[in-house]
């Protein structure tokens, strides 16, 4: 292997396979935020819902934790996406766009680790705390909002880091339904230069450095949130 | 106020059974206080003195048994009705249960912006007087774990006297602070009841709640087996339970005796 034409060849497609940034950065934020909003409602049904509720978020988190990123992408594009967006009124909403699929997929998926993230978090918390907001006369809602999650959200972020960075790399399947995100901008691009080995190390180095701002953000915001004196272990 | 007389209790408990793991934790106790009235809440470990006190305000709520506020039964199975009791009814636990991620103050105010509706304005002026009340106006912006435990418990005591209750429940308020907090803790307690809140605390402290209390309350296994004032349950040579309880507990805490001195 010839290391100047190589390397030249990861110079000239550097900016191509960037392009394909903006697309992972959609793919990331969306999935990350819809298994947010879905996880923080799934971890206080699963805490604090009746039994046959808790029973259902059990089979959603079974379900999407057992079936394959891959798998799912295929179902949710050529079938369930696919059916949807051929139904009066749900066309031409951009249902049947490979982006949609995978952000369904990347984010239902990390709902269901998510709200496992959030369940283990408000289980830790002394069971004080909720009694301590219900002997003040708030409701069970209002304890759950004002004591119980901002306690459990803060604990936790690493956690939600360590999420991103699984996300992040399970992102590069998005390629396989025709997400043109860093993934597919490599293979394209490996195949017109001839060029697989360098491409994947451009590739490579642009998810770890993706990965590493994004961890980087977190603990920083990690930081920015942390109650005075107050660590994961407790009182300092 | 009105529409009952003086002499109605604040809070009645009738009847009240609560079974845990099995065991009659609470049997048929019944239990009264009136306005101003002080009620010590003493007995072995494992007597049900807590659970009789998390019942009396459903934190735990009891088997079978009826709370009366004023008077009129309370409805806890109306969600509406048991927050609007609950805010009546004060409540100051062992280990303080002061919200961790908020501060002093936000402690004391986040009841009344929620709770009440209060204006961030009013709570913050309000919180800020029952902190002076309770001499930590000048911890206000510290959060929970930059706080000695006499402090906490100061700071949950604000809390609770923020809500306006009718009665407060004590349970064991000085059991977790080092020796040398209590008397910050007792402090305040002693001038909440000099100031005539109701009040119905377990305790340890013998000879403090005999110099404050118009009846001490014996508990064992659940059940109520001596009441009466502290002169007649600890005077020289009564030779009640209550009295036997109280010099074990006082040889093991170092207090003189367990004999009630005025
Ligand atoms: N969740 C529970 N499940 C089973 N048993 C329980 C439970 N909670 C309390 N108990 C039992 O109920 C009894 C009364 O407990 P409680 O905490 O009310 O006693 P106490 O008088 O407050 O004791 P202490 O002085 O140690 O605080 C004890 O025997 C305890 O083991
Ligand atoms: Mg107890």
């Amino acid at each position: 292997m010839d290391f100047n034409v190589a390397f030249t060849a990861a110079h000239e497609a550097l900016p191509y396979m960037l392009g394909g940034v903006v697309w992972t950065a959609g793919l990331i934020v969306g999935a990350m935020l819809l298994g947010l909003a879905l996880g923080v409602p799934l971890a206080v049904l699963q805490v604090y819902g009746p039994r046959s509720v808790r029973r259902m978020v059990a089979t959603y988190v079974w379900l999407f934790r057992g079936i394959p990123i891959l798998v799912q992408l295929y179902i949710f594009y050529f079938g369930l996406l696919a059916w949807l967006s051929g139904l009066p009124g749900l066309t031409g909403i951009g249902l049947d766009s490979p982006f949609v699929a995978a952000v369904m997929v990347l984010g239902l998926t990390s709902s269901a680790y998510q709200s496992q993230i959030f369940r283990g978090a408000i289980q830790s918390l002394p069971a004080g705390q909720l009694k301590a907001g219900r002997a003040l006369g708030m409701t069970d809602g209002q304890v759950i909002r004002t004591v119980v999650l901002p306690q459990a959200l803060r604990l936790s972020i690493p956690a939600w880091s360590n999420e991103y960075s699984i996300l992040l790399k399970d992102s590069a399947l998005a390629f396989t339904i025709g997400v043109v995100e860093i993934m597919g901008r490599m293979r394209a691009i490996a195949s017109t230069t001839h060029e697989p080995v360098s491409m994947s190390f451009v590739a490579g180095i642009i998810f770890f450095v993706l990965t590493w701002v994004g961890v980087k953000g977190l603990s920083i915001l990690e930081n920015k949130v942390r109650i005075a004196g107050y660590t994961r272990q407790g009182a300092v | 106020m009105s529409q009952h007389s003086e002499n109605t209790p604040i809070l009645e408990a009738r009847n009240l059974i609560k079974v845990l793991g099995g065991n009659r934790v609470l049997d048929s106790v019944n239990l009264d206080i009136g306005r101003g009235r002080v009620k010590v809440l003493i007995g072995p470990s494992g007597a049900g003195k807590s659970t009789l006190l998390q019942c009396l305000n459903f934190l735990t709520p009891p088997d079978s048994g009826h709370i009366l506020l004023e008077g009129r039964e309370v409805n806890a199975g109306s969600k509406k009705e048991l927050c609007s009791f609950r805010q009546q009814v004060g409540m100051i636990f062992q280990d303080f249960n002061l919200f961790d991620h908020l501060s002093a103050l936000e402690n004391v105010r986040v009841a009344l912006m929620k709770v009440r509706g209060m204006s961030k304005l009013d709570a913050t002026e309000r919180a800020v007087a029952e902190l002076k009340r309770v001499g930590l106006v000048d911890r206000a912006a510290h959060y929970p774990a930059n706080l000695s435990g006499g402090q906490k418990q100061r700071v949950a005591i604000a809390r609770a006297l923020a809500m306006d209750p009718k009665v407060m429940l004590l349970d064991e308020p000085t059991s977790a602070l080092d020796p040398e907090l209590i008397g910050e803790v007792l402090t305040v307690i002693r001038a909440l009841a000099q100031g005539g809140m109701t009040m119905i605390m377990a305790t340890h402290q013998i000879s403090f709640s005999a110099s404050l209390a118009d009846e001490f309350i014996f508990m064992e296994k659940g059940r109520i087996v001596e009441h009466g004032s502290p002169a007649e349950l600890l005077g020289k040579g009564v030779g009640s339970r209550t009295q036997a309880f109280c010099a074990k507990i006082s040889e093991l805490t170092g207090e003189a005796d367990g004999e009630f001195r005025s």
